[in-house]
């Protein structure tokens, strides 16, 4: 493990994804991406009485079907790393009480998945671990809920904003197995442009996948043609549009590789999404539902898969702070 | 396209990237709920005066029974699909301002009657009265001063 | 029957158009200004009060009846209404009993059902 360039870390061992799961809510079932899902659930509640609990149970049943199909006991798996969007991450850890794995907490928005699976893979190459567990989950009720307005409110969402994915996405990194590799993670900095409009996340997340991905062309040596395809977490229809035209005004056209789970996730013109999915279920339930099995099939043999979050709260959002995106980025190859 | 560096250009790209809402199609689905929103008020009115009521208590009946209705539509979970439809044409009208105090009550139930429902059921329509009854004791405050 | 022989069906009209109006209004602040619905209410209802305070809403109110009343700039102008009313009768008392008196109505009317509904209804995903 050496680090390359400004921000990139090589892996000399790569890390292996052994096996991922993914679960989804009832308007994410109704999708184009869902035969590629372990789980389409029918209702929001799942049979609990709150949000929250629902939420907790979707990323509980997430980490058990990704512990079953991988066949890996969890008295083996040395590590969790899990985290979602509800305050202090309360979905994951009451999820996760039972699981009785060491559990790291992590925070990093919608970009929390590609960030547990970049410490995951650093804690496996270094040796510390011979498995561990990445997951992340999201309900558009419980964020709608803390973010934004009560369900019942008869409001209107304007065309920017984004529909949280609800569901959970898991993952097993091992260093021994059949899989993709981990070859390159790129963690990414805290960018802002000064974007202040809660219901315009692709477009303040954009610039930080843009500072991301282009370190990470710098710091490796490769182009974009290296790989088979670039897929961002949750940029939507309008940040994936402003990233590839940034992309194309720095000299690096990415247009026929991209694209973005808060795109492919929902159907924009039957499904009313608006701008497309976000939330960190999103690039969690896509990469593990359907880029997974592409990358295990060889059908996509070098994949950069980019998660962006939008790093705000309710109360940042009242008190006018504009918002500060991330992106990590990590390189997965066959 | 120009690389973008300072926060200003982007901020202006981005408002040319971002869609506007479909403001006509908006604007005119509000004006015919909210105006037959009002309507239903006005017919009530003539039957409460109708029925012997005087005015100030014929609107009062007009005002509790639209806040009835939009509840009962709040709980059935319907009114919010009628205010995705008509924006203002629900919110503006005293249907709007029950919605937000029954939207947020249902929601919060979770965390229990007391702090959950009523704690939080004024969350959104709690600027209202605030603003509303403040601004009312002034204009009470300087007329008592006038005459 | 005889009930509706009585409306003043032109007056049912100008409500429509006036009560459409005004909510009108209301989508341009939506869709131009990103307030939030809370702020849009916060704006109509005080200026409500304004206009009620300086007597002129109710003009609006003989001309359109409850397409003036119904929105919540006419919960304002109640609101002024009151005030002024109960300062005339009780001096400076009035100020703070009057506005609340006149609304407590539709106050009481939105809390109490509020409650209720919380009582029976369980909170559900907008389907779009």
């Amino acid at each position: 493990m050496k680090k390359v360039g400004k921000q990139t870390i090589s892996f000399d061992a790569p890390p292996i994804i052994l096996e991922t799961a993914s679960i989804v809510g009832p308007k994410e079932s109704e999708g184009p991406m869902a035969k590629y899902f372990d789980q389409c659930l029918t209702d929001e509640f799942w049979g609990e009485k709150t949000w929250e609990k629902a939420e907790s149970k979707i990323i509980k049943e997430t980490v058990n079907t990704v512990i079953s199909k991988s066949g890996i006991p969890s008295k083996d798996i040395d590590f969790c790393f899990a985290g979602d969007l509800l305050n202090q991450c309360i979905s994951s850890s009451f999820g996760l009480r039972a699981l009785n794995i060491p559990f790291f907490g992590v925070f990093g928005a919608c970009s929390t998945f590609v960030e547990s699976m970049c410490l995951g893979s650093v804690f496996i190459e270094s040796g510390a671990a011979k498995y561990v567990l990445c997951a992340t989950s999201s309900h558009f009720c419980s964020a709608e809920k803390q973010f934004r307005f009560p369900l019942e409110l008869g409001n209107q969402r304007p065309p920017t904003s984004q529909w949280t994915v609800t569901g959970s996405g898991a993952s097993i990194l091992g260093h021994v197995g059949e899989g993709p590799y981990i070859t390159h993670i790129t963690p990414g900095k805290i960018v802002d442009m000064g974007i202040k409009d809660a219901n315009n996340m692709g477009a303040a997340m954009a610039p930080a996948a843009l500072d991301t991905i282009i370190q990470h062309f710098e710091d490796t040596g490769r182009k974009p043609s290296y790989y088979d395809a670039i897929i961002s977490g949750d940029l939507g229809h309008i940040g994936k549009d402003i990233l590839n035209e940034m992309m194309q005004s720095k000299g690096y056209n990415i247009k026929s590789l991209y694209n973005d789970c808060g795109v492919l996730m929902f159907d924009k013109n039957k499904q009313d999404t608006h701008s497309g999915g976000s939330g960190c279920a999103c690039i969690g339930t896509i990469f593990s539902g359907y880029f997974f099995k592409e990358l295990k099939e060889k059908r996509i043999r070098r994949l950069l898969l980019v998660a962006t979050g939008a790093l705000m709260n309710s109360t940042s959002t009242q008190q006018g702070e504009s918002i500060p995106g991330i992106a990590h980025a990590i390189s997965i190859e066959i | 396209m120009k690389p973008i560096e300072t926060k200003q250009e982007y901020s202006d790209y981005v408002d040319k990237k971002s869609p506007d809402s479909p403001i006509l199609k908006n604007c005119f689905n509000a004006f015919w709920v909210g105006g037959l929103i009002c309507t239903i008020g006005q017919l009530i009115l003539e039957f409460c005066k109708y029925k012997g009521f005087d005015s100030q208590a014929s609107s009062t009946i007009v005002s509790i029974t639209l806040i009835g209705i939009s509840a009962f539509l709040t709980s059935l979970n319907i009114f919010n699909k009628i205010g995705k439809f008509a924006g203002a044409g629900s919110l503006v009208p005293i249907t709007g301002f029950a919605n937000s105090i029954v939207s947020p009550a249902i929601e919060y139930k979770s965390e229990g009657y007391v702090m959950g429902v009523g704690g939080k059921m004024f969350t959104v329509a709690g600027p209202v009265l605030v603003f509303g009854i403040s601004a009312s004791v002034i204009v009470g405050i300087i007329a008592s001063f006038i005459i | 029957m005889e009930f509706f022989q009585n409306i003043d069906w032109m007056l049912v009209l100008r409500c429509f158009i006036v009560g459409g109006f005004i909510c009108v209004i209301g989508q341009i602040l939506i869709d131009k200004t990103k307030l939030t619905p809370a702020k849009i209410l916060v704006v109509f209802v005080t200026t409500g009060v304004i206009l009620g305070g300086l007597g002129l809403y109710k003009y609006l109110i003989d001309f359109a009846g409850s397409g003036a009343t119904v929105p919540l700039t006419g919960f304002g102008a109640n609101l002024a209404k009151g005030a002024i009313e109960e300062v005339q009768k009780s001096g400076l008392l009035g100020a703070f009993v009057g506005g609340v008196k006149s609304a407590s109505g539709g106050i009481a009317a939105a809390i109490f059902f509020g409650y209720i509904a919380s009582l029976i209804a369980k909170p559900k995903i907008k389907k779009q």
